[in-house]
């Protein structure tokens, strides 16, 4: 190694780390706050959190597809400004060129390298074998199923024989056995050491595949997204669901992120006294059929009214990512409490979860009116106007003053649907407009 | 150099004197012959073309047809340097995006012929005196037939590659130049090759206005296919007429299976929805590409290329460059607002300085009358084409066999330069003593209405067939069934192919409003033939006038009302 490795022992050493976005209409919007940490080598790091914590943009920019605003990422003692040789990455959606076969797929990753072509084709045959790719060589990508493609996906990452492998919730969008082959197949040629990798970072927002992988998961938390909490994982390889030790990580790692989110959801009670910064709060995209679906559930046997939420995940068959946010709609709109890891219903839940639709609609549509600040503001807006109509952008406008477009765009959405549900207000997508009125 | 490998899972079966080798040599020497006999004439001077005028001896037809369809292709080939660099310019610079693209916008408003009567002159004089000159002006004529669909193409998929590709070029260090070769352009193929198509049965529509170039005083008559047709014409030769288009069905033909069946074959593996649908298109001559040596050195040559323009881009230090900070983004762009506003101004006064001396207000009100008129006949002619050729689209593309028999007829009829219906259409109207002003417009719908049957067939292949039998479920048929169903499910499409055929009947106009049969001169009132006389006369004023306020007529239209439609469609009506 050269010497300024020599000064520090770590692969990757992320001080500082701040991530904003320019705001169309002027300003930022930070979306990574003070991010330290180092990656040893020899270990599975795992980035653990919700969709939109920033995890997903940290791996951008240790890959070097995105430049922080303040900080320093260094690799090897070098400043990551640009992609780095020495790092590669997985994709979540395996990111494959459809018009190259597996072969050339993986040839890809070596093209810039410029190395001679047998060169080339031998380490891609290796790569191709390691996998277990060996006789797709040939086959393109659509005649692929999905474990096979993130297979080819794999194999390009690791043709490169990268320091650091970024893997970028690369098993997610594959079903639930293939997910799990494809995990026990990178553990497996991982432990016996013969991946040409030094260091993993795993981003994910599945807890029990954190704990499966990781040998350190780093909790994020959301807006600003920063590192809530660090869990070692030191139970040996291979690990084992069922292992009590296992099942005690999981419910720790639930804790910690739903004690954040209760904090989260203190912030949001704290701002209905302060109507101008309780509009400003990103909405989950949450339909009514779900919220309902979890208040019954959670309200019948064996739960009758309070669940464990690890427990509640895996009867569900549900990731944090799909279960959380319907948790978390359900506290904000009162039906249910979050707290140590278990899900209450409160007597609004219990009532919901007893009445039948219209009794339902009724007090979805006070819930709705009484604790969430952007439902209430339209719902004034249309009152105090005498046409009782609004446009959506007058809305969307305001929303961007405290969020970025997308998400803008995404939180109305989601009050659309629940004032639709709850008949507190109409809108009509044809002319983007609110009103009162219901077509009769 | 190293050798490229071949591909592991291939075998190549027996030597060298395999079957698709033989035909891959032969069709490589005809090539060669063909390229020699094609470009012979180019070199000689103008006096010595006088010397040879083209004759209507079916005998010359080949070495016709040869000389056109060069000349067609090296147009092509121009279009595709235009598309890569333009359209690419347009995609990755933001402050060129915002000048390059309205610009495009206009540039294919501008009739075919305006571009030709206004650059002739300077054509000529790069090669005084020679064939040569002519040659330039006639290929650039049909280039601005073909390159500017292909550039609004390739710059709409440049704009939809898919991020995360994106992202993996990154990560693994592609260079820009072999980014663009591996992921850029493959993207961008299907559709590219599509326009290619269109393009070139739009080139054909104008062969004989770029071969029998006639401004003012400049009068040549290129050998080719167009100057004999336009010589058949003059003379009243029908059986000439029959020879042309007899010739004009074999080279496209030729194309059709050497050039654009085998076009469309290869792009489709670049298709990127990878669930298999439509069975990809057969293709002998790619089949041959495929098995012969011809693959192979292709393989070679362009693994060659991408490596040493990467070594050479490398050499020139194509660094990418550093990223400005956000607080200088606005001043940049108001500095090149200023630049680009000053711009327009200066060409503004420039068009109003040249015009202004010879044309009065009169003038301009007269030839936005005469727009007016054109454009009549243009939507009066898209709702007539669209009620007839929706159904009719309709009911193929339902009909998969139907479909695959229908689509390359309809693309060799879209080839079909109005012309050669001249004949039929002036001697009908002379002998029946009809109006020109209504009996001349349907030529200029002629080539541009199968665009909306091609894409009506494609909206209604895709009609998802659960739509269609929830429809038969419900037992919605007859009238309901097309107001429901079909009509909103090809929409989307529908307006697609409408824009397409308004924008090239706006472009027929100069060459359909005007006919002629001999010594018979029809004509209707209108845009088309206002530019088409000024153009005759070689009044450049007028040219010009007429052009602009034709951009304007089309510039209007397609802002104002296709691009709304086209939103609403897209927007409530796309099936996804």
């Amino acid at each position: 190694m050269k010497d300024p490795s020599m000064r520090s022992e770590a692969l990757l050493d992320i001080q500082n780390v701040r991530k904003v976005y320019p705001r169309p209409g002027g300003g930022e919007l930070l979306v990574l706050d003070d991010i330290n940490l180092k990656i040893e080598e020899g270990e599975i790091l795992g980035l653990l959190g919700r969709t939109g914590c920033g995890k997903s943009t940290l791996l951008r920019l240790i890959a070097g597809l995105a430049q922080a605003a303040s900080g320093s990422i260094s690799y090897l003692g070098h400043n990551v400004e640009g992609p780095a040789p020495g790092i590669a990455m997985v994709f979540q959606g395996f990111a494959l060129f459809p018009w190259l076969t597996v072969l050339e797929n993986v040839e890809l990753g070596l093209e810039a390298l410029s190395l001679p072509a047998n060169e080339m084709r031998r380490r891609s045959l290796a790569a191709i074998d390691l996998i277990g790719l060996d006789g797709f060589e040939s086959a393109y990508p659509r005649e692929l199923s999905g474990g096979m493609r993130q297979r080819v996906g794999f194999a390009r990452a690791l043709v490169v024989h990268p320091n650091i492998l970024l893997m970028d919730e690369p098993f997610s969008a594959l079903d639930v056995l293939t997910a799990e082959t494809l995990r026990t197949d990178f553990l497996d040629l991982w432990s016996e050491g013969q991946l040409p990798i030094k260091a993993v970072i795993l981003v994910t927002h599945n807890i029990e595949e954190a704990v499966l992988m990781c040998d350190r998961i780093l909790i994020f938390g959301s807006s600003p997204g920063r590192i809530l909490s660090e869990i070692k994982v030191s139970l040996p390889q291979p690990r084992h669901r069922l292992d009590p030790r296992f099942r005690e990580l999981v419910e720790q790692i639930y804790v910690a992120m739903t004690t954040q989110q209760t904090g989260h959801a203190r912030s949001t009670t704290r701002s209905e006294h302060f109507p101008g910064l309780g509009i400003g709060s990103v909405l989950p995209q949450v339909s009514t059929n779900r919220l309902s679906g979890l208040i019954e559930t959670v309200a019948e046997a064996p739960y009758n009214g309070k669940a464990d939420l690890p427990v509640l995940a895996s009867g569900l068959q549900k990731e944090v990512d799909d279960l959380f946010p319907i948790a978390e709609t359900l506290q904000m709109l009162r039906f249910a409490d979050i707290g140590g890891g278990d899900l209450c219903l409160t007597e609004y839940g219990r009532d919901f979860a007893a009445g039948d639709t219209d009794e339902r609609k009724r007090l979805f549509r006070r819930q709705l009116l009484s604790y969430v600040p952007l439902a209430q503001h339209i719902k004034r807006v249309l009152d105090e106007r005498s046409s009782h109509t609004a446009p959506k952008s007058r809305f969307l406008d305001e929303l961007e003053d405290y969020m970025v477009p997308e998400a803008a765009e995404q939180t109305l959405r989601a009050v659309i649907d629940w004032g639709r549900y709850a008949e507190a207000f109409a809108y009509d997508d044809e002319m983007a407009m609110f009103s009162l009125e219901n077509p009769s | 150099m190293p050798q490229p490998l071949p591909p592991i899972s291939v075998r190549k079966a027996g030597g060298i004197l395999t079957y698709w080798n033989i035909v891959a040599a032969l069709l490589v020497l005809g090539l060669v012959v063909f390229l020699a006999e094609a470009s012979r004439g180019v070199s000689q001077s103008l006096a010595e073309l006088r010397m040879t005028p083209v004759s209507l001896d079916p005998a010359n037809l080949p070495n016709y047809a040869a000389r056109t369809s060069l000349r067609m292709l090296v147009a092509m080939l121009l279009s595709l340097l235009f598309t890569f660099s333009y359209a690419t310019w347009a995609a990755r610079s933001r402050r060129a995006e915002m000048l390059l693209i309205p610009l495009l916008d206009i540039l294919q408003s501008v009739p075919i012929l305006g571009f030709l009567s206004v650059t002739v002159v300077f054509f000529m004089s790069l090669a005084p005196g020679r064939v040569l000159g002519a040659e330039f002006a006639a290929v650039f004529a049909i280039f601005t037939s073909q390159a500017w669909n292909m550039a609004f193409s390739f710059y709409q998929s440049l704009r939809t590659v898919p991020d995360d590709l994106v992202e993996a070029a990154r990560t693994f260090g592609l260079s820009s130049w072999r980014r663009f070769w591996r992921l850029d352009v493959p993207f961008a193929m299907p559709p590219l090759v599509w326009n290619m198509m269109v393009s070139m049965s739009g080139g054909w529509f104008f062969v004989v206005a770029s071969e029998a170039i006639s401004v003012g005083d400049t009068t040549v008559t290129l050998p080719g296919i167009g100057s004999y047709i336009e010589l058949a014409i003059e003379r009243r030769d029908l059986v000439s007429v029959g020879w042309a288009i007899g010739a004009m069905l074999i080279v496209i033909l030729i194309y059709d299976q050497l050039l654009f069946r085998p076009l469309v074959a290869w792009a489709d593996h670049f298709r990127f929805e990878q669930e298999g649908g439509i069975q990809p298109p057969h293709a002998w001559a790619l089949t041959m590409w495929r098995r012969s040596w011809l693959g192979d050195l292709l393989k070679g040559s362009s693994n060659f290329v991408l490596r040493r323009g990467d070594q050479l881009l490398r050499k020139l230090g194509n660094r990418s460059k550093t990223n400005l900070r956000y607080a200088w983004m606005p001043w940049l762009d108001r500095a090149w607002y200023a630049i680009v506003a000053a711009l327009a101004a200066l060409t503004c006064w420039k068009i109003w300085a040249f015009i202004s001396p010879a044309v009065s207000a009169a003038d301009l009100i007269d030839v936005s009358l005469l727009g007016l008129a054109t454009m009549l006949r243009v939507f009066v002619l898209i709702a007539i084409a669209s009620a007839i050729w929706v159904p009719v689209g309709i009911w193929i593309g339902l009909r998969p066999r139907v479909a695959t028999l229908a689509q390359p007829i309809a693309q060799f009829l879209a080839a079909f330069p109005a012309n050669l219906f001249f004949p039929i259409v002036v001697s009908g109207i002379v002998a029946l003593k009809l109006n020109p002003n209504i009996w001349l417009s349907p030529l200029m719908i002629l080539g541009t209405q199968w665009y909306i049957l091609f894409n009506v067939i494609a909206g209604a292949s895709t009609i998802p067939s659960e739509l269609r039998d929830a429809g038969t479920n419900l037992g919605v048929h007859g009238w309901l069934w097309w107001r429901k169903i079909a009509l909103p499910a090809v929409l989307p499409f529908y307006v697609t192919g409408a824009i397409t055929a308004s924008g090239g009947s706006w472009n027929a106009s100069i060459v359909a409003e005007v006919a002629n049969w001999g010594d018979q001169h029809l004509q209707a009132r209108g845009l088309g033939a206002y530019i088409a006389q000024a153009t005759t006369a070689g009044d450049y004023h007028r040219i010009v006038l007429g052009i602009a306020v034709m951009s304007a007529f089309v510039v209007l239209i397609n802002r104002g009302f296709w691009r709304p439609l086209y939103e609403y469609a897209e927007r409530r009506f796309r099936l996804s």
